[in-house]
């Protein structure tokens, strides 16, 4: 065990477990008032939940010796994982767990995007849950874990293929299944709180740090080279959304610029440990491009993929992928890419992105075509009208408590706990 | 001349806008407000503490119109605001003694901007 990689990789955890909340703040913010709670609960819950299953076995699926479709079991319940350094890292096998784990949770809480108020809590959990294990263990093992795309040499650094376009194909999936919002494409739903969602967006890149930098799993070039570009992409991303805006409507926006942040941290992850930095600045300002006109486009479709999950973290990944496939180069550490010549290396990472978002869109499809044959995946009309907040978790984001009485749980039920009205101020006076 | 006054839910307000939109009603306040009508109350928890949440979120709207535009009004606001659940509001109507235009200070049927 190496004490300055393992204690980078512990920092590094810590930064991409710190995503999960920074997203739901992202996506907390831009929903309705009335639906903030629970849009913040379906990703703090995959905190739980994944790194549950995760524990149980999702991280065998994905990362013990087994097929190259599939990991095996031989880390089912966290066996064989502890301090003994992990074969090919210099860090403690249980570290390269937890490590991961953050990855999985994020990923699985990024998808909620796009069912954000109108699916019922509980088919959530279940998709949530199940998808972890069908959709992410498997291409995470075909990725990282020694799996078909390892063996083919398509490059995924931090998890553009794994992370973003399984997610945001996911996410079109199930904006499809769920359906839309009640009166979309008629009313406008606007974010209710900027402020939260740019916070958000800020802690995103922070996290991002670790998520891209962390990769390299050890302190060395690749992670110094990870993290510089870490940071350029996404100003690149931002001043060329930014410009967009501009020419096209005027004015720049804030909403905007958050939704830029993330989309270049989307394109820089798959490629951060490959490219130079020009080559990240290129990539950022390139994606940015086509992701912005994807979220126009999608917002006058029937499509309510209300966050944009596909959008900015699918066009993004597939973008991204495919940039890396042009930009990486053997003097940053990487193979040969199309710029060097080596077209067969951009071919390699198309085939990965079609592998992706083919398994993850029949898997996904299949999970929820289970779920809604064991219970309903949307809310009722009333309970979407009122809130999910309300009709799912009985508590609202944003309340001053008038018109709401104290009472007690008894055996009998709820009773007031006044139970008489207090004597008008003018008797008791007397 | 008469006041309308609506109680709605939150949500069907910009149904009753479009509905409100086609009858040709212009002019009108909405104002975010909580009330109680036949509706069931909701149990909300905070850490160990239920209550009973009695008010629901309503929006008022308030509309001055002439006579001839009172039926048009209040069919669009029913229109829109229906949803057959109990909760689906109240019309108000109420006679107006008297309008005026602050900007040009018409005066009664002139001053509403739905005029004959």
């Amino acid at each position: 065990m190496n004490p300055v990689d393992t204690l980078f990789i512990i920092i590094s955890a810590a930064m991409v477990l710190l995503m999960t909340p920074a997203l739901s703040l992202f996506y907390g913010g831009l929903v309705r008032a009335k639906s903030i709670l629970n849009t913040m609960m379906m990703s703090l819950v995959a905190l739980g939940l994944v790194g549950l299953l995760w524990s149980l076995i999702g991280f065998s699926l994905a990362f013990a010796p087994g097929s190259v479709a599939i990991g095996g079991l031989d880390h089912f319940l966290l066996k064989g994982l502890d301090g003994a350094v992990r074969e090919g890292t210099t860090i403690p096998s249980l570290l390269f767990f937890a490590y991961q784990g953050t990855f999985a949770i994020i990923t699985a809480a990024l998808i909620s995007g796009a069912i954000v108020e109108r699916m019922r809590f509980s088919a959530y959990l279940g998709f949530l849950g199940l998808w972890t294990l069908v959709v992410y263990s498997p291409v995470a093992h075909w990725v990282w874990g020694g799996g078909w795309m390892h063996k083919l040499g398509i490059l995924d650094f931090a998890g553009g293929t794994v992370v973003h376009i399984t997610a945001g194909t996911a996410a079109w999936v199930a904006a499809t299944m769920v359906g839309p919002r009640e009166n979309h494409g008629r009313q406008a739903f606007l974010p209710h709180n900027v402020p939260m969602m740019l916070t958000g967006a800020a802690l995103l890149w922070f996290g991002w740090i670790g998520f891209n930098g962390g990769s390299a799993l050890a302190v060395n070039t690749t992670a110094v080279r990870a993290t510089v570009n870490t940071m350029l992409a996404p100003a690149a991303a931002i001043m060329t959304w930014m410009v967009l805006d501009y020419w096209r409507f005027g004015r720049a926006t804030a909403v905007g610029a958050g939704t830029a942040m993330v989309v270049g941290l989307v394109a820089i992850t798959p490629g951060c440990g490959f490219v130079s930095p020009i080559a990240a600045i290129m990539i950022g300002a390139l994606t940015a491009i086509p992701c912005q006109y994807a979220i126009h486009y999608r917002a006058r479709t029937r499509l309510d993929d209300s966050l944009d999950v596909l959008a900015a973290h699918g066009t993004g990944g597939v973008v991204g992928a495919m940039l890396t496939g042009v930009f990486t180069t053997e003097a940053w550490g990487g193979p040969a890419g199309l710029l060097d010549g080596n077209v067969q290396q951009f071919l390699m990472q198309g085939v990965g992105v079609v592998a992706t978002v083919a398994w993850t869109a029949l898997a996904t499809w299949g999970i929820l075509t289970l779920m809604r044959a064991i219970t309903p995946l949307r809310v009722s009309a009333r309970a979407e009208a009122s809130g999910v907040d309300v009709g799912e978790h009985g508590e609202e984001g944003y309340t001053d408590g008038e018109g709401a009485i104290l009472v007690l749980a008894t055996p009998q039920g709820l009773v007031s706990a006044t139970t008489t009205y207090p004597t008008p101020i003018s008797e008791s006076a007397s | 001349m008469k006041l309308v006054v609506a109680i709605i839910r939150p949500e069907r307000l910009s149904t009753v806008l479009e509905a409100l939109y086609r009858a040709d009603v212009r002019g009108l306040t909405v104002s975010k407000v909580q009330g109680h009508g036949g509706e069931t109350e909701h149990v909300e928890t905070y850490r160990g503490t239920t209550v009973k949440v009695d008010l629901a979120p309503k929006v008022r709207l308030e509309i001055g119109v002439s006579e001839s535009y009172v039926q048009a009004t209040i069919d669009a606001i029913v229109a829109g605001a229906r949803t057959g659940d109990v909760g689906d509001g109240k019309i108000f109507v109420m006679p107006v003694e008297r309008i005026v235009r602050i900007r040009t200070g018409e005066v009664d049927t002139a001053a509403v901007t739905p005029v004959d």
